[in-house]
């Protein structure tokens, strides 16, 4: 049995075989290794920039604690990091830098997406913000709330660390980039659109004609 | 009880006769309508004639209303640091005319950011202005001007559109040696920070 690749599959009108290895006995075992390894000592890279980076400040500092999670080197290079940590809203104008920090960070690397913003846009459905930093980068671990406590942050991490654990040299796909593509983004338009749609009280709102 | 009209109305009357298009008092405060064909020259005036001495301007903004008869209004907020007055000057442009206003940075050099920003929000022009671009929303923005009451709250691209757009941006050229202006004063900079910027270093300036 192999793994699939979902996104050369569609695109073939087959589906492509990318690895044929098998989890055994020595996978099994340097998995759990390796991943006990990194899950233990995460290197956040925190992006702040609204309240939620408060609240991040608040998780970092002593009350709360994530150097617990072996996460005590705030590591504010990308290079030298593994967790993106979003924390706050994200403007078009930011998208750019955002990505461009995302791509600077070497693999293996995870991104939590922090508050409402960085999730969805929240409130600020609007033509100035992003709705949602998945329609620029990869998220692993979404935190809702506006902002989050500093337990919920601390829940996604934890959340983060069993998605690690569950990690498997044998998935080819698991460390590959998602590099913007010929088309600009990194999912397809229509993706990108279905992320951006509007919910709850916003879908109220009409997209008024130009 | 009804708040005091400013003591400047008169004499900017008397001064500019039907220039003045007419006054309000609005929560205390007065509101001067001035042509825009004389608004630099009410404005120069109100700044320099002794007795009025609005030295300071606190903020130029516009004022888009849903009613589209109605004309677009752009705002000077006064202040005079001396006599501690304020005063509020419009001028009313016509939306079906370009939107086209002389501006006031040869008087207060304030005005070079505030009416940037009026020109990105609102698609005003200012004459004269020495460098008149977009100052939040980044300089290949397509959309239009996000203040105007016709410009839909999601801007007018599909969000996929906005997104690429977006990561096209190459968001260092905004700050290159021309923008920060180095290169008109490259020549008073000391000998060793003239070799770092030659070799294409940054950041020692700011």
């Amino acid at each position: 049995m192999g793994l699939i690749n979902p996104a050369a599959a569609s695109e073939a009108g087959e589906r492509t075989v990318v690895s044929e290895a098998s989890p055994n006995f020595v996978t099994t075992t340097l998995d759990f290794l390796t991943n006990w390894a990194r899950s233990n000592s995460l290197w956040p890279m925190p992006f702040g920039t609204a309240c939620c980076a408060i609240e991040y400040m608040a998780t970092a500092a002593s009350r709360f604690d994530i150097a617990r999670f072996g996460m005590e080197r705030q590591s504010f290079s990308p290079r030298q990091a593994d967790v993106f940590i979003c924390a706050g809203r994200v403007p078009f104008k930011l998208a750019p830098v955002l990505r461009r920090i995302w791509d600077q960070m070497p693999q293996p690397k995870w991104c939590i997406s922090m508050g409402a913003c960085a999730s969805t846009g929240n409130v600020f459905d609007n033509y100035t913000i992003v709705q949602g930093i998945d329609t620029l980068m990869p998220v692993d671990v979404y935190v809702p709330g506006c902002p989050p406590r500093p337990e919920g942050l601390i829940y996604g991490i934890t959340l983060l660390q069993k998605k690690i654990r569950g990690e498997s040299i044998v998935d080819e796909q698991l460390r590959q980039e998602q590099l913007v593509g010929p088309s600009g983004l990194f999912l397809p338009p229509e993706r990108v659109d279905e992320l951006s749609e509007p919910f709850g009280n916003s879908v109220h709102q009409t997209r008024s004609s130009s | 009880m009804t708040a005091p009209v400013s003591p400047s109305v008169a004499p900017l009357r008397a001064e500019f006769g039907a220039a003045v298009e007419r006054h309000l008092i609005s929560c205390g405060d007065t509101i001067i309508y001035v042509s825009r064909e004389r608004s630099h020259d009410a404005l120069a005036w109100l700044k320099d004639t002794p007795g009025q001495e609005f030295d300071y301007l606190t903020d130029v903004t516009a004022v888009d209303y849903r009613d589209p008869e109605r004309p677009l209004e752009v705002v000077y907020q006064l202040r005079s640091l001396a006599r501690r007055a304020d005063l509020r000057v419009k001028v009313a442009l016509d939306k079906r005319r370009p939107l086209e206003v002389r501006s006031v940075w040869d008087l207060w050099k304030g005005a070079d950011w505030l009416e940037r920003e009026v020109y990105d929000m609102f698609g005003v022009t200012f004459a004269g202005h020495p460098d008149l671009r977009r100052i939040l929303m980044w300089d290949t923005y397509a959309e239009g001007f996000p203040l105007r009451k016709d410009f839909p709250l999601r801007g007018h691209f599909s969000r996929a559109e906005q997104t690429r757009q977006a990561l096209a941006a190459n968001p260092e050229a905004h700050y290159s040696l021309e923008e920060l202006s180095i290169a008109d004063a490259f020549a008073e900079l000391p000998k060793d920070m003239q070799e770092r910027l030659a070799r294409g270093e940054r950041g020692f300036l700011r």
